[in-house]
């Protein structure tokens, strides 16, 4: 670890003017920007905390919830209101960590961890993530875990998060503040695809700081749900993970629908496409399994991670059936 | 030398070393050694020994209070951190260490330029008490020859400051060549494995032609992956050289071994190396001699103070040798009864030239069934990796995953059960070397094991039973580890007036249990209660030269305390004289009972050794027992058994596989203390569950890098993926061993791998050779 000065930053104000000389990083829980510190792959020269600043749950209004960037994930996970009209989120974020992490975790903290890809972690790897332009190890080496959608042939690492899953499919929005004043943006928007600049993970500004996320009232997503696959029963980043909320209208048919993956992609992946064949939709297996076909439509597998595709499908369809009723 | 003349000579020792050893075959009696009959212990049904007595440790360790290597402090002692190579192969051009040594806080950087002269690490075999795990130079020149070799050390006042100055260090490499790839290292060529100085291939007969002529067969490859050494407690040493003597606080499973290995790399004696180990957070074959005791020792050297390594978790993946790979080809022929006509076991396991160790996979397939022909070999190819080494049941682990998953596709092609073709080919003498078994109850075991199981409910058809998406399915396999006893077992046993015994032996505690089991032990041999009883141990300076591995660290201990034991009674019955109710009695025809000795078939003749000592105005008296030579293998085929029962349940959505249920049922001698013994058993099923599910180290093949070297990223099963684990036993004492016991260390991971592929086999009807068995494989 690369020696460092650390501040705790009294309010958003404070915390903006650190943020803004050259080395400085936010820090959250530390869950993983502390281990990157240990590894050597990030070394900040100086930390910001920001845990102090807006951890609160509040209503907004029309039954949307705002939540402060620095609340834990624990708490966010245990509030009554987010288990009962986001059951998808508290679901994601309890299939993300042990306890002890999501005790420390903060929400922008989550969002803004980095890819758990074995060649960003390896100082002896090229990654273009960590110096752009030297290559990428991870497309002819180990990419079981890496990714089928999206990717670029700079970098095919995914977006570790379970949380940002459902984030996506519940179409949050993220509220900012930086130099310039303040700003919102869609999540869905928050992380970029790698293209060429794999290093530059999502839209912020340089010092730009995450204040809050809000999720708009989304009154059938009472009706959701989150499933991660992954290769042991916990502490395991997912193959393949599914968020999903289905709205059926009285005549049993799709009104509307939330599909969004995790393990595929360098971003949490909304599946805007297989949401829009799910509309009207009788809901069968066989509708589920044209959606699930839909969502994984470009899908570009690596030498060791196709199987990725058929198990997203699967995936996706048993969700929508659990979700719906329909026995597969 | 080069490294095939030292594994030459290697053999050649050894070879003439097992040449002694047959000879004394014909002067042996036919039972366990001093005495000539079974321990008086296997009889003694009351004692504490059998008892589950909670072990004696547990109170400190759940404290903390237990002091493990890392944990001792020193005065002035600075911290080491460990820069690893990113070459396979090659050799340090430069290396610029001015930046690191500037550093705040930075008091040395070690690298080959500085490093004190040693000695290369002697391997182990190349001498009777060599530790090393492989047998290169240590930071003495610039030459590469794995990915991840350290190659310089930083001590420091703490360890942040010792692992920044590690990012400070400029180094540049000539890259060599490198084979870092176990098809391109098959591609150069292969040769014949040897195991402990004997080669691993056996032919009794034309397998091959049996196999052909067969009217059922089965001819399949199974593959094994790298596997990496994760004990909780990481790989440590506390180091200072005092005067001419190397201290070493160290976590250790051979601290008699490390001592003389020590000494002999920096040449000075072995009792000027003084090793403890109190107390060992796991170990499983990997706390032996690897490079950081060695780097800590020559660190200190050259900085004249105390220096404390604790490898990080990426630094065991880089420097703790562990589990090579495997390509296993098991081709059984059967007749319609199921009665084997042909096994042939060969294949190919990747080691080092710098300690070609095969993963000796053919081992339980040398004693389990009896066939009319066996082809049994391996043959190793080298890649440039770091050294493998033993891992929890070495060979036995990997071994009986292929012979026993063969045996399942065997059984279900024949249409037979798959208990039923073991019984059928149940051996009635050891099938390679002839030998009668010492004790084999494996029926027993596995009549019991199917009752509590429910075998009964399986299906014979596979993916006949489904609960809404998952299917269900049952699997067996036998594990096997066979009963080792190692020369050179030795203890102190002391005896004071007021009726307390002290034993003192260089053994060690890893968690198993091993003060408690023996404190048992003593206190039944000598009539004592188990707070009258001392059990010391894991210090160098102590007796014995006890490794605690290939399960035998029991049986070496038992026979040392046995010999030690003979040694008092016949030194307290001389004391004892003509006055005494024991006058005139032999020493076989007393034994221990109320703190005193009394006539084994007569217990009031007894006089209580306080009356003993003080009648002979002795404070004390103090023996030095030599455990017998360890002629019993000579003699007898002394395996351990288990009958491994797993239901699974698959996924039809996402092939995740899921333990629903286990169950152990073991045949390994008499039980010393089965609270501690549960332990052990789940603990090596445990592993066993890692290794059919989910455990790979990834080396890869471009690199020769490890790029899993994590607890995140090496999947070990976590909480979650380990279900209830049943586990019983037949308790049968084996006469020919002391206590009537055998080791039970790595008994458990054996057999594990197979029933899981079986009972996912019955779940899906998909079998699955290539562990682990991940979701994407049953998809």
């Amino acid at each position: 670890m690369t020696p460092f000065t650390f501040a705790r930053a009294g309010d958003t104000a404070e915390a903006l003017r650190q943020g803004e000389r050259a080395g400085t990083k936010y820090l959250g829980g530390g869950t993983n920007l502390v281990d990157l510190m240990r590894e050597q792959i990030e070394a900040p020269t100086a930390l910001v905390d920001v845990t102090g600043l807006s951890s609160g749950i509040e209503e907004t209004g029309g039954g949307g919830l705002l939540i402060g960037a620095a609340t834990r994930n624990t708490a966010v996970a245990e509030h009554r209101l987010i288990r009962t009209r986001y059951p998808l989120l508290a679901r994601a974020i309890l299939a993300g960590a042990s306890g002890q992490i999501r005790n420390m975790a903060t929400v922008a903290g989550n969002m803004l961890q980095r890819t758990r890809c074995a060649y960003f972690y390896d100082e002896a790897a090229r990654c273009n993530k960590r110096a752009p332009g030297v290559g990428c190890d991870a497309i002819d080496g180990f990419n079981r875990m890496h990714a089928i959608l999206g990717a670029s042939p700079a970098c095919v690492a995914t977006h570790p998060s379970d949380m940002c899953v459902a984030l996506a499919a519940i179409g949050a929005t993220v509220h900012l503040q930086g130099a310039g004043g303040a700003r919102t943006l869609p999540f869905t928007d928050l992380h970029r695809l790698p293209e060429g600049r794999p290093d530059i993970e999502t839209l912020l500004e340089p010092g730009e700081l995450i204040t809050g996320v809000e999720l708009p009232a989304l009154p059938f997503a009472v009706r959701s749900t989150y499933r991660k696959v992954r290769d042991r029963s916990s502490y395991a980043f997912a193959l393949v993970s599914v968020a999903a909320a289905v709205d059926l209208a009285e005549d049993g048919t799709v009104r509307e629908a939330r599909l969004a993956l995790g393990g595929v992609a360098h971003k949490p992946w909304r599946a805007f496409r297989a949401e829009a064949a799910l509309i009207g939709a009788q809901p069968s297996e066989n509708a589920f399994r044209a959606a699930a076909e839909a969502a994984l439509e470009g899908a570009a597998p690596l030498a060791d991670n196709a199987f990725k595709i058929e198990l997203a499908k699967r995936t996706i369809t048993a969700v929508l059936a659990e979700l719906t009723g329909v026995s597969a | 030398m080069s490294d095939n003349k030292l594994a030459d000579a290697k053999a050649a020792v050894q070879g003439a070393v097992q040449g002694v050893m047959m000879k004394a075959i014909a002067v042996a009696p036919d039972s366990w050694i001093p005495g000539g009959v079974p321990d008086p212990l296997i009889v003694h049904q009351h004692g504490h020994v059998g008892r589950s007595l909670s072990r004696i440790d547990g109170p400190l360790k759940v404290r903390g209070a237990a002091p493990f290597a890392a944990e001792f402090p020193m005065d002035g002692m600075v911290y080491a951190a460990v820069l690893f190579s990113t070459i396979a192969r090659g050799r340090i051009a430069t290396i610029d260490a001015q930046a690191a040594e500037a550093a705040e806080g930075v008091a040395l950087v070690m690298t080959y330029k500085n490093a004190p002269r040693m000695k290369p690490m002697p391997g182990f075999g190349s001498n009777a008490k060599a530790a090393g795990g492989a047998s290169l130079p240590v930071m003495q020149d610039p030459e590469i020859h794995w990915n991840g070799q350290p190659i310089a050390v930083v001590l420091a006042e703490t360890q942040e400051q010792a692992d920044h100055a590690t990012s400070l260090i400029d180094v540049t490499y000539e890259v060599a060549p490198s084979v870092t790839s176990f098809a391109e290292a098959k591609g150069v060529g292969v040769e014949p494995g040897l195991f402990m100085g004997s080669p691993l291939k056996i032919e009794i007969g034309d397998a091959e032609a049996a196999l052909a002529a067969a009217p059922h067969r089965i001819d399949a490859v199974y593959e094994t992956p790298y596997h990496t050494h994760n004990p909780i407690e990481l790989h440590a040493a506390t180091v200072a050289w005092q005067g001419d003597t190397l201290r070493i606080h160290d976590a250790s499973q051979a601290v008699a071994h490390m001592a003389w290995s020590m000494g002999h790399m920096f040449g000075i004696g072995e009792d000027q190396v003084h090793v403890t180990s109190p107390f060992v957070g796991g170990g499983f074959g990997s706390k032996t001699l690897w490079q950081h005791q060695v780097l800590a020792a020559a660190a200190a050297k050259l900085v004249g103070r105390p220096v404390r390594i604790m490898l990080s978790r990426e630094g065991v993946y880089r420097v703790v040798g562990g589990r090579s790979l495997t390509e296993q080809r098991v081709a059984i022929g059967a007749g319609a009864d199921g009665v084997f006509a042909a096994i042939v076991h060969t294949g190919i396991s990747a080691t080092t030239r710098s300690n070609a160790f095969p993963e000796p996979f053919i081992l339980p397939t040398m004693s389990v069934y009896g066939a009319g022909s066996f082809k049994l070999e391996v043959d190793i190819a080298y890649v440039d990796m770091l050294a493998n080494t033993f891992m929890r049941a070495p060979g036995e682990a990997v071994g009986t995953f292929a012979l026993e998953c063969a045996i399942d596709e065997l059984a279900h092609q024949i249409g037979m059960d798959p208990i039923e073709i073991r019984h059928r080919n149940e051996p009635d003498k050891d099938p390679v070397k002839g030998l009668p078994h010492s004790q084999l109850d494996i029926a027993k075991a596995y009549a019991q094991g199917a009752e509590a199981f429910g075998w009964n409910k399986r299906k014979a058809v596979p993916g006949s039973r489904r609960e809404g998406e998952w299917l269900i399915g049952m699997g067996v396999a036998t594990g096997t580890y066979p009963y080792h006893r190692m020369p050179g077992g030795a203890a102190r046993m002391t005896l004071t007036r007021d009726g307390h015994a002290t034993i003192e032996i260089a053994a060690h505690e890893m968690g198993m249990g091993t003060a408690t089991a023996h404190t048992q032990v003593t206190a039944d041999r000598l009539g004592l209660g188990l707070d009258q009883v001392t059990f010391r141990y894991g210090d160098s300076l102590m007796p014995g030269v006890v490794l605690a591995g290939g399960s035998q660290q029991t049986a070496s201990i038992g026979a040392s305390i046995i010999a030690a034991h003979a040694l008092l009674v016949t030194e307290l019955l001389q004391l004892a004289g003509n006055d005494s109710p024991l006058a005139g009695l032999k020493p076989d025809e007393v034994g221990g009972r109320d703190g005193g000795l009394c006539k084994l078939d007569e217990p009031e003749r007894f006089e209580s050794y306080a009356s003993i000592l003080s009648r002979a105005q002795r404070n004390e008296i103090s023996v030095l027992g030599e455990a017998a030579k360890p002629l019993e293998l000579q003699h007898w085929s002394m395996h351990s058994h288990g009958a491994m029962f797993c239901e699974v349940k698959v996924s039809t959505v996402t092939g995740e596989t899921r333990v629903s249920r286990f169950l152990g049922s073991f045949d390994c001698g008499r039980i010393l203390n089965p609270k501690t013994a549960m332990s052990q058993f789940r603990g090596g099923i445990i592993m066993g569950l890692g290794l059919a599910l989910t455990e790979e180290t990834l080396l890869d093949t471009r690199s020769g890098r490890i790029m899993n070297p994590s607890l995140s990223d090496y999947h070990v099963p976590v909480h979650m993926d380990v279900p209830e684990i049943d586990v019983i036993w037949t308790d049968i004492p084996d006469p020919h061993t002391p206590m009537g016991a055998r080791g039970i260390g790595e008994i458990g991971i054996t057999g594990v791998g197979a029933a899981v592929a079986n009972a996912v086999f019955n779940a899906t009807g998909k079998r699955i050779r290539s562990l682990p068995i991940t979701l994407d494989k049953l998809l």
